[in-house]
Formats: C-alpha cells, sequence, structure tokens
C-alpha cells in the first residue's frame, strides 16, 4: 500500500516562539486507522492542523493525497479541503440548519448538483445511523448523533481522508464507543483513511489500531495494534 | 453551469442574509442612504457650476474698438493681426452702421438718439467682435489686440470677470472632493457594517473553509450582499435626485439669481445623476464588504 500521508523532518514553531512539533518524520498509509495520542501539549492537534494546512509547518515537508501542503497558496486550500473530511470536538454544525441541510452544506459548497446532493447526504446520513432525523435540528440531538451528523458531513464528498481531532472529547462513555463504530465502519467500508487526535485511553486500548505516540513535540512511538502507554506521555 | 449554480445561491444567500441579518442591513442601507444622498446633490451642484461657467465663457467676448479714421485697408489689416493670435477662436466686424442698426433695432430709446446724430457726430465705432478659446487667457488677447495699430480701445469684463472665473473653477474642485471624500467614508462605514454581520456568520464561514469552499465561493455572497444594500442605499437619493432637483429647478423657473446662472434642464440630467448615483451605490458596497470579508478569508 501507497502512503497517503508523508511527513519529512517537520518542525513547527508559532510566532510566541513555542515548539509544538521538532523533526517529525512519519508515514500513513491508505486505508489506515491511527490514533495520535500524548497528553496536553504533545503537538497532536498541531499535527492535525498542519495535515488539513489550518498551520504550516516552520521547517519540512508535509504531504497530503499527492500535494505538498507548506506550499499550497491560501487561495488554493481548498483544493486540499476537498480530499478530506473534518470532525472536531465541538462538531462545528449550523444550529440553524437541519441535520440534511449542514450535511448538504458541505456539497453545496463546492458546487454539487442538487440530485446528486441528495443521493449522497442521505448515503452519509445511512452511514451514520441517521436517516430518520434528517428534519431534525442539531439542538434536537443528543452529543454523539450530534457528532454523527459531523462525520456525515465530513464523509459526504467521499474523501482519502477523514481527520479527527478529539472527536470523543464531549461525550460519555457509550456514546464514545457508538462514534468509534461508526468510524470503525468507514474505514472498513469505505476504505478511508482514519486519522484520530485522542487522549481517550479507554477508546484507544479496545480498537487495537496503529497509535503514533507524541511527548512534547517529539515522536515517541509509531506502533501496529498498539496501546494507550501510560510510561510514555 | 457550475458557474450559474454557484451565482444562484450566492443570490439566494445575499438576499437571505439582508432579511436575517434585517437590523444591521438597515443601518448599513441608512447610511449608504445618507452619504448617497450628499453625494448626488454635489454632483448636482457641481455640474451646474461646470455649466453656467461654461455658459458664460460661452459669452465672453472682446470688443475692439476701431478708430474713426481707419481706411478698409486698416480695417483688413487689424483682422489679419487679430487672426494671427494663436488664443482667437472666431472674430465679426461690425461697421458703425451696422451697430446702430442693431441698436436702434433692441431699443425705442437708442433709436431716437441714435436717429438724431450724423454720422459725423455719432460717437459709436467701427468694432471687431472677438471670441476666444481659452478664457483663462482672455486679459492677456485683449492686450496683444488693444496693441494693435489704429485700435482705439478694447472692452470686455475684465477684473470681475476673471475672478468669477476664478471662483467658479475653486466651487468645482471643492464640489469633486467633497464628492470623493464622501465615497470614501461611505467605503469605510459599509466596510463597519459589513463587518458586523460577517462576524455574525463566522462559524459559517469557517465551516465554508473546511469543506472546501474556495474563496470565490465565499466572497461572492458577501458581495452581492453589498450590491443590494447599494441598491437599496440609492433608492431615497435617486428619488430626491428626480423629484428635489425638478422642483428645484422650477421653483427658480430655471435661472439662479439672475438671467446669468442658469441650470441644467432636469431631462435628461436627473436620470445621469441617478444612473451615477446607484452605480456608485453599488461599487461602493462591493468594494465595502469585498474588503470587509477578506479578513476572515486568511488561513
Amino acid at each position: 500500500m501507497s502512503d497517503l500521508i508523508r511527513l519529512k523532518n517537520v518542525e513547527k514553531r508559532y510566532k510566541n516562539g513555542v515548539t509544538a512539533i521538532y523533526d517529525l518524520n512519519l508515514a500513513i498509509e491508505k486505508g489506515s486507522f491511527v490514533f495520535i495520542i500524548g497528553g496536553s501539549g504533545s503537538g497532536k492537534s498541531t499535527l492535525i492542523k498542519m495535515l488539513y494546512r489550518e498551520e504550516k509547518p516552520t521547517k519540512g515537508q508535509v504531504i497530503v493525497g499527492g500535494l505538498d501542503v507548506a506550499k499550497l497558496k491560501n487561495s488554493k486550500v481548498y483544493k486540499l479541503r476537498r480530499k478530506l473530511g473534518i470532525v472536531f470536538q465541538d462538531y462545528r454544525l449550523l444550529p440553524k440548519q437541519t441535520v440534511y441541510e449542514n450535511v448538504a452544506f458541505a456539497l453545496e459548497c463546492i458546487g454539487e448538483k442538487k440530485d446528486v446532493i441528495r443521493i449522497k447526504v442521505l448515503k452519509a446520513l445511512e452511514d451514520v445511523g441517521l436517516k430518520n432525523k434528517v428534519h431534525e435540528y442539531p439542538d434536537k440531538l443528543s452529543g454523539g448523533e450530534q457528532q454523527r451528523v459531523a462525520i456525515a458531513r465530513a464523509i459526504v464528498n467521499e474523501p482519502k481522508l477523514l481527520l479527527c481531532d478529539e472527536p470523543t472529547g464531549n461525550l460519555d462513555p457509550d456514546m464514545s464507543m457508538e462514534i468509534m463504530k461508526v468510524l470503525e465502519d468507514i474505514n472498513k467500508r469505505r476504505g478511508t483513511t482514519i486519522v484520530m487526535a485522542t487522549h481517550d485511553k479507554e477508546i484507544v486500548n479496545k480498537m487495537k489500531k496503529q497509535v503514533i505516540t507524541l511527548k512534547e513535540g517529539h515522536l515517541v512511538k509509531f506502533k501496529q495494534k498498539g496501546k494507550y502507554e501510560d510510561e510514555a506521555i | 453551469m457550475k458557474l450559474f449554480r454557484m451565482l444562484g445561491r450566492s443570490i439566494r444567500d445575499a438576499i437571505k442574509s439582508v432579511i436575517r441579518n434585517f437590523s444591521l442591513s438597515l443601518a448599513s442601507i441608512s447610511c449608504i442612504t445618507i452619504t448617497l444622498i450628499i453625494v448626488a446633490v454635489a454632483i448636482m451642484a457641481s455640474y451646474n457650476v461646470q455649466n453656467f461657467t461654461k455658459e458664460i465663457e460661452k459669452d465672453m467676448t472682446i470688443v475692439a474698438f476701431l478708430d474713426n479714421d481707419a481706411t478698409e485697408e486698416d480695417v483688413k489689416e487689424v483682422e489679419k493681426t487679430i487672426k494671427s493670435i494663436s488664443n482667437v477662436d472666431k472674430y465679426t466686424y461690425q461697421t458703425k452702421q451696422e451697430v446702430k442698426e442693431k441698436m436702434q433695432a433692441e431699443s425705442d430709446v437708442f433709436d431716437t438718439v441714435l436717429k438724431n446724430w450724423s454720422d459725423e457726430e455719432s460717437p459709436l465705432k467701427d468694432t471687431i467682435q472677438v471670441k476666444v478659446k481659452d478664457v483663462q487667457k482672455l486679459s492677456n488677447t485683449a492686450e496683444k489686440i488693444q496693441k494693435i495699430d489704429k485700435v482705439a480701445v478694447v472692452r470686455y469684463g475684465s477684473g470681475m470677470v476673471d475672478k468669477m472665473i476664478a471662483a467658479f473653477n475653486q466651487v468645482e474642485k471643492i464640489t469633486y472632493g467633497i464628492v470623493i471624500a464622501l465615497i470614501i467614508v461611505t467605503v469605510f462605514l459599509i466596510i463597519n457594517t459589513i463587518k458586523l454581520t460577517i462576524s455574525a456568520r463566522r462559524r459559517e464561514i469557517g465551516i465554508m473553509r473546511l469543506v472546501g469552499a474556495s474563496n470565490f465561493t465565499i466572497k461572492t455572497p458577501f458581495i452581492i450582499e453589498g450590491m443590494i444594500l447599494g441598491i437599496f442605499g440609492s433608492i431615497v437619493p435617486i428619488l430626491i435626485t428626480m423629484y428635489g432637483y425638478t422642483a428645484f429647478y422650477k421653483h427658480f423657473d430655471g435661472y439662479l439669481y439672475s438671467q446669468l446662472i442658469q441650470l441644467i434642464k432636469p431631462e435628461p440630467f436627473i436620470y445621469q445623476v441617478s444612473l451615477a448615483v446607484i452605480v456608485i451605490g453599488i461599487i461602493v458596497g462591493m468594494i465595502g464588504s469585498a474588503s470587509a470579508v477578506r479578513k476572515y478569508l486568511k488561513v
């Protein structure tokens, strides 16, 4: 399998002088499911942000799906974003729009046709198990359901890569596992590569996926079927 | 096809946004309205000043009175010299007989007085009336004509005319300045009001960026919103221009203070000004919102 993501000697230093990532080398294969773990300030979020070009690396190369992210101009960032889906801890839904409209929004923004939008949105909502809630508004849904709407929006454009930044951070353990099942399902059925930053020990240990451990901006471990190892963090 | 679809969506979003953020839209529209009223008035004033400056300039004539003993040969010589002055546009020669007839035709008083004078007694002189190309150089040209042999006296509205022209030029420049300054002020006002509506929609813009909307897609609805605000904002100024100017014109019978200062006829002038007002409104609205949204498009 070829690499979907490759990082070469990546360093990220913020303007305030704090270095979040030191000399990081990493390759993530297509179709894999990878956890990025580490304590606060370990650089998890920075790494995710660099993958969708919210942040630029100060040094090195970040290649996502063949695009050199660091060299991408602000006006061309959309080309990268159309290749990936992003899910956040706080869902980031539009409160005044229904579940259907929230998911459709992602396709409307890129100029998709109405009938195509309809088919894709219903498929995505079916994949996350929310087909019966299409006309609900986000505030009528549970946290887990809202996150599933966000996941549906992220996968509706059939991206190769799904980035998740602490997607279960606001959810109780049961709901978290529900989300993980949805993500695993997407990974298996759609073949979408998933990169998820988390500090939820239970999830990492149960899922037995690849685990990248970061500590104070350094890569400590990259293990297949890894576990959440407290001592490494 | 895709472009039309995106444009349709942008227009729909823009209209929705104007309605949804009604109070903010109203604030922007009021700002645009007030400034455009002043812009419209300034434009009308400036064009009128320009117009009557031109009218007065058109009437500006230098009259050269020739010596009584000037022969036909002399007259030809004078005409030739006048012709050679670069600022001279055209000239007409009138014999004292022609002048006399003209004056007699103009008024009964002149008629009676002039009838009693024989040719020898007549104080009238042969004249050459000269029109110039550039009124600014009127006095200079008059001086040149004065120096020509056989020219007795030269008359033009010296002093007062110069001052009037200079004053009109000044007024014209000031009104242009006011128009430009007002347009700039409006742009800033619109930038600020639209910034308010945009910051209320930051979340939406953020999500648009995340799901891969291009800058064009994000910007267009806001630019169209600015256009809509510009159009609404120019309604009242246009009404004021159309009805206000027509009423003003009628009230003064087309003249201000004296027959000298003639106002521009309302038609088609008011339509031209209205067009200018709406175009300024639209452009200013677009520029305002485009620069307000730019801030949110940087990663």
